[in-house]
């Protein structure tokens, strides 16, 4: 057992609490560097859009986790960054100022859609983003000019200066650079009094505001950077892919992000690179699992709709805190050995909270 | 002139539809506070169910159609009972997910169907493919029929809610479930039954649907367009569930022959961004605040 004394207010806001976190933390820097080396290249290709889904993911989580606004249209904004580093890479700029282009402009995009999301909340938000990624695919589709409509769009590798990662290897560091950058971007702004203010939100909006957080511009900023995170995620899965068309970015790579954060566990940084971890490798375990099947259910082409939603049913009714949730009981298990109780992690009863009036 | 008749009246139809599956979401959120995303899964199950009770049961029309609603009621409570109460009064994502979730298994296990899943099927309806002529007017059975039974449907269920004894403990449940609950009316029960409702109705729009279009495992995509009625009408509003999908239904067919090409698709959704910058509470929403 661990008995961490605070003795000073610094401490209780550092960022690896005990030399547990800088050991295992440190591990996994040491254990992600010599991935290249280690792993197939087929895996390394996979670890590279784990990292990319939990850069987006992050975006998500500071949203959806910590300042409590849903989006059912996160996917546009992946898309606007995408296609923005597309049409910036191919007119020659150098991939920082294009990926920063991306994110720039996904995060006015999401200033936009944040604006008329002020006036609504809960289910409306989820609404007016679900219309609002809608129109995003139906414009990447029909701007040919730019996005190269339904026929799609190449997206060349990105370059700096004459160095190119066009390489796998490049690319999967560029890709950890962006993603350990975003994670302690994020780790930084939850401890600083803007992320106070958005878990603030996220509580109590009524009583936030008593508190004098002004509502409007603490959401609308929790908007533009989740939208800019996405942006960035964005320009790398352009580059990853190589090639971008609309029907990457509607409703269902939307539900595919939800459904990530969710499983992940909604409200824990953590929850956005277990999640992403979740949503790559699910199609390999079920590929491998078909094989085991009979071929009625194996070969059957809505297996994969079919384990997607039992995963999130089962996760939304038996463990609501997500895969993170079911590590920190794990841990606490262990931690406390003989103490641990059934009860220690329920979620409580609450009566049915009203938006209504009445 | 005739042609823009024509443009609403098929609107109106496929509106019609829309606001038959906005009806459920509305019935939902009045008692769960939540928007069910697997509604139109629901209507699309409704109208499998149909397909197999009428060309592989081969039961006549009129006793496949009842059996279907039936069918799909009871299923609708029994969901209920099964995931969606366990989790009543979490927030409402929580449900929203849920019931994303249960659209995902609903339409991967259709799929999975071997032989019938991926198929596209039509329904063998008896009003198949007539029209009638009106003057200079050419109407569509099937669109009449859709508008006639929506009508009819309306009619029933507002005498329901108006004169019987569970539709008035529904509407009070609906206003305060603790209230409710406090009369002795009971509420869980009658939330069971409201599922069992909405389902009935999503059954009878997909049955109204499938002659229109065709019975596929992804029809219940159009249960997405019902969320933009559900909003126009106001959430909350059973009349306006109806009225949002007519609006919904006429400005999509309008704008797919008055615009270019590619409008008609998200016109539904431009209308319900609109609408909720410009009255986030609908047409027929209250105005209500959040008080401490």
């Amino acid at each position: 057992m661990r008995f961490l004394f605070k003795t000073s207010y610094l401490q209780d806001i550092r960022l690896a609490r005990h030399g547990g976190h800088v050991f295992w933390y440190g591990l996994l820097v040491l254990a992600m560097l010599a991935a290249p080396w280690v792993v197939s290249e087929y895996w390394l290709a996979q670890l590279t859009f784990i990292l990319i889904y939990s850069v987006v993911g992050l975006g998500l989580m500071l949203l959806s986790g910590f300042t409590g606004l849903f989006s059912l249209g996160h996917a546009a904004f992946l898309g606007v960054g995408a296609y923005t580093e597309a049409a910036l890479v191919g007119a020659g700029l150098p991939f920082p100022l294009a990926m920063a282009a991306a994110g720039l402009v996904s995060a006015a995009v999401g200033v936009v859609v944040g604006l008329p999301a002020l006036r609504v909340k809960g289910i409306y938000l989820a609404i007016a983003t679900i219309a609002f990624g809608f129109i995003v695919v139906e414009v990447f589709a029909r701007w040919e000019s730019v996005t190269g409509g339904n026929a799609g769009k190449h997206v060349k590798p990105p370059e700096l200066l004459g160095w190119s990662a066009d390489s796998d290897l490049s690319f999967y560091f560029l890709c950890l650079v962006v993603a350990v950058v975003a994670t302690l971007a994020i780790l930084n702004l939850l401890r600083s009094p803007t992320g106070r203010a958005f878990v603030a939100i996220r509580d109590s909006e009524v009583s936030a505001q008593s508190l004098g957080i002004h509502l409007a511009r603490y959401k609308t900023l929790s908007f533009a950077i989740s939208a800019a995170l996405a942006g960035v995620g964005g320009a790398l899965y352009a580059h990853k892919l190589k090639f971008i068309s609309p029907d990457q970015f509607d409703i269902l790579q939307s539900i595919d992000l939800v459904l990530m954060i969710v499983v992940g566990g909604v409200g824990s940084v953590h929850g956005a690179f277990l999640g992403a971890i979740f949503l790559i490798t699910m199609p390999q375990v079920i590929a491998l699992a078909k094989d085991f099947l009979p071929p009625v259910v194996g070969q059957a082409p809505g297996l994969q709709g079919t384990v997607y939603g039992l995963v999130l049913i089962g996760f939304v009714l038996f463990e609501p805190l997500g895969l993170y949730g079911r590590w920190l009981k794990l841990r606490t298990y262990f931690q406390i050995f003989p103490f641990y109780r059934k009860g220690m992690f329920k979620r409580q009863k609450s009566f049915l909270k009203s938006d209504r009036l009445k | 002139m005739l042609q823009a008749v024509q443009i609403v009246i098929s609107g109106a139809a496929q509106g019609c539809i829309y606001g038959l599956i906005a009806l459920g979401l509305v019935l939902i959120y009045k008692t769960t506070e939540t928007v069910s995303f697997a509604h139109g899964e629901l209507m699309m199950l409704g109208a499998f169910a149909g397909l197999g009770l009428m060309t592989l049961a081969g039961f006549p029309f009129w006793i496949a159609f009842l059996a279907t609603v039936l069918a799909m009621g009871v299923f609708g409570i029994a969901l209920e009972r099964v995931v969606i109460r366990p989790i009543l009064g979490q927030p409402a994502f929580t449900l929203v997910m849920l019931t994303i979730g249960i659209g995902y298994v609903a339409r991967g296990l259709v799929t999975m169907i071997p032989g019938i899943g991926t198929e596209t099927h039509t329904l063998p309806v008896p009003y198949k493919d007539q029209t009638w002529n009106v003057g200079a007017l050419v109407l569509n059975v099937e669109q009449m029929v859709v508008i006639v039974a929506t009508a009819i449907l309306c009619a029933v269920l507002y005498a329901m809610f108006r004169y019987t004894r569970v539709g008035v403990a529904m509407q009070a449940s609906s206003q305060n479930q603790l209230a409710a609950y406090y009369m002795g009316i009971p509420v869980r029960r009658l939330n069971g039954l409201v599922w069992g409702l909405a389902a009935a109705v999503a059954a009878v729009a997909g049955l109204l649907l499938a002659p229109i279009t065709f019975v596929y495992a992804n029809m219940g995509i159009i249960g997405l367009k019902a969320i933009p009625a559900a909003v126009v009408g106001g959430f909350g509003s059973l009349p306006g569930a109806i009225v949002g999908g007519l609006v919904i239904g006429i400005v999509e067919a309008a704008s797919g022959f008055y615009l270019p090409e590619g409008f008609k698709d998200i016109a539904p959704y431009v209308v319900v961004l609109l609408m909720l910058v410009i009255r986030p509470n609908g047409i027929f929403g209250e105005k209500l605040r959040k008080k401490v």
